[in-house]
């Protein structure tokens, strides 16, 4: 016999469908709040998670890679000396206008790096090749941001500060979270680009040699420069994260939207579940006066709370999944990795088992001379 | 006749201080193994309350339950559900069938409580609501059944545990002539062709002619207790 919270379950298939319908909602609403924060982070960070470096190198109190400020490009020399570093280069990150065929401007973030050096170039290339990037004049950007940057077709050519800018490759998915698209170049032409005098250096990049104790290079290194941070790769996107999550408000904005999703979510279902418990309180009475013990009919509240959670959850996950597929032809890129999807699992358990509690403590109280009501 | 419920001193009252109502005062009752007990009055005077105490439903404000030798009337509350389980079958005036569940069902549902699941539960089921004259009616559902079908698998749900007691309260009051007699004559069959303590919460003074003996209870108290004749003579009631 299947179990009587399944039965009573399906049995009134309208409640069924407002219980389902209030979990899916609030589990479809956290699983893309917490996806778009994800993704936020994602590209707020791509540039330094992507750079293979150990140690990005920074003016002092750098907040995140938007703000660099520029430095002596000396440090880089006093940076090769260091034993333990098996590279270093020069590495500029800058906002520049870039002029389209047709006249207008766009915004765009300049990344100028060492097309020899094998870290800090573009990733995901889709189009063309890195290394012809070291000829002068030329530019890799995003399939994604072609049209915002009036890109149709490779080796188009358009403007840079007034200086040609010859498109030689094109990437896939590297998003950007200023809105304004990253144009990979060489260090010397970004240099040109983004007016940067030619004795200095936005940041430097460094790798270690391999079996070097990071922590230990990282004190050399900042007792071999001065007025700059040096800051382990993880730790330059740790920060950058929180400016733009936590600084900006963007990243607050999308967590209480993802908070009052799950609360609604336990409001809707723990109203259904009390509703439904009401109406078979009669039921739980007859079963209590044949001998049924609490425990039993709290495990038939829970299991129906349990199955609800079940199928809200598939469905509700099979919809943000479907949410995110279709976010990547889009601006805002939502990200739902496996172990997320898993939590919100766990999520939709707790919200489901939580509203269920409410109900558990109306049935310990049933008048049990209830069941003699005709 | 053995006593299967014995009940001395009884007292239940309901809240306290000015606003305390004495629902039971100072009741003696016997219900026996082999007998129909009926238990009559006004609205009111008290049979729920006597019948949900014997039950192990209510608690007693004071005195004395025994439950085939048992006293009751003090056990923790987490052991009565056992009591129930093991010693009392009900049967309510509303049916108070699961209605999600099929006839079948609703009778697996009190063996599964007794520890009878899978195919044994399934059978027993078959057999109790055969023995009731429902085997045609195993996979309907509650509402596809009338009132005296619905009660009938009330009464096998109410057999599934194998009590020694059945308490009944109002059982036929839903019902129409022909149901009610088919349903007191099952009660009747239980008391005196299989020996269980039946106690039937009554107003209905056609189902006098089924008693053993009719106890009467008024403003809480036990008034008359006579035979199921001499309570027929004395309403006027034709056999």
């Amino acid at each position: 016999m299947a179990s009587i919270a399944i039965r009573n379950l399906l049995h009134d298939k309208i409640r069924l469908s407002v219980t389902l319908t209030g979990i899916i909602f609030a589990v479809v609403l956290v699983a893309v709040q917490t996806g778009l924060f994800l993704g936020f982070t994602t590209t707020t960070t791509n540039v330094i998670d992507n750079s293979r470096a150990d140690f990005w190198v920074t003016s002092r109190n750098v907040e995140y890679i938007e703000a660099g400020v520029p430095f002596p490009d000396k440090q880089l020399y006093r940076a090769l000396r260091v034993p333990g570093v098996a590279e270093a280069q020069k590495y500029i990150v800058r906002f520049g206008v870039l002029k389209k065929p047709d006249g207008a401007n766009a915004n765009c973030e300049i990344i100028g790096f060492d097309p020899q050096r094998p870290f800090g170039g573009p990733w995901n290339v889709d189009e063309g090749d890195v290394a012809s990037l070291a000829l002068p004049d030329t530019v890799m950007v995003d399939r994604f941001y072609m049209q915002k940057l009036g890109v149709t077709h490779l080796g188009q050519t358009v403007e840079i500060r007034n200086i040609r800018a010859r498109v030689v490759g094109f990437t896939k998915g590297i998003r950007t979270f200023t809105t304004a698209p990253l144009v990979f170049t060489s260090y010397k032409n970004a240099q040109k680009y983004t007016g940067l005098d030619s004795n200095q250096t936005m940041f430097l990049l460094v790798k270690a040699a391999p079996g070097v104790e990071l922590a230990r290079l990282r004190g050399t290194l900042e007792a071999s420069m001065d007025n700059v941070d040096v800051l382990p790769t993880r730790e330059f996107s740790r920060r950058t994260n929180f400016y733009w999550m936590f600084g900006t408000g963007a990243g607050i904005t999308v967590i209480m939207a993802a908070v009052l999703g799950l609360i609604v979510g336990i409001v809707v279902v723990a109203q259904t579940i009390y509703a439904a418990t009401v109406d078979h309180i009669r039921e739980f009475g007859t079963l209590k006066a044949m001998g049924a013990t609490n425990g039993y009919i709290y495990r038939i509240i829970l299991k129906q709370a349990v199955a609800s959670a079940i199928v809200g959850y598939a469905v509700a996950i099979a919809i943000a999944i479907g949410v995110e597929y279709s976010s990547r032809g889009g601006g805002a890129n939502i990200v739902l990795p496996p172990g997320v999807r898993a939590a919100l699992f766990g999520l939709t358990l707790f919200m489901c088992v939580s509203a269920a509690m409410v109900s558990i403590n109306k049935v310990t109280k049933i008048d049990p001379a209830l069941v003699f009501k005709g | 006749m053995h006593s299967a419920i014995e009940v001395r001193s009884l007292t239940k009252v309901y809240a306290e201080g000015a606003a305390a109502t004495r629902a039971l005062d100072n009741v003696d009752v016997d219900v026996n193994r082999g007998e129909v007990l009926l238990l009559m009055g006004p609205s009111g005077s008290g049979k729920t309350t006597l019948v949900s105490i014997m039950g192990c439903i209510l608690r007693a404000t004071s005195g004395s339950v025994k439950i085939a030798g048992r006293e009751v009337a003090r056990l923790p509350e987490r052991e009565l559900p056992a009591v129930r389980l093991n010693y009392i079958g009900f049967v309510f005036q509303g049916f108070n069938l699961f209605p999600a569940l099929t006839a079948a069902e609703n009778v697996e549902v009190a063996l599964n409580l007794k520890g009878i699941r899978g195919s044994q539960a399934r059978a027993r089921a078959r057999s109790l609501l055969d023995e009731v004259g429902l085997a045609e009616k195993v996979h309907a559902l509650p509402a596809d059944l009338s009132g005296g079908q619905k009660q009938r698998v009330a009464i096998a749900r109410a057999l599934a545990g194998d009590p020694e007691i059945i308490l009944a309260d109002e059982p036929t009051a839903a019902l129409d002539k022909t149901n009610g007699r088919l349903v007191m004559d099952m009660l009747r069959d239980l008391a005196h062709r299989r020996g269980r303590a039946v106690a039937i919460v009554t107003h209905d003074n056609r189902v006098l002619e089924y008693a053993d003996r009719v106890v009467h209870i008024e403003d809480g108290r036990v008034g008359a207790v006579m035979s199921g004749n001499e309570a027929m003579e004395f309403t006027g009631v034709e056999a």
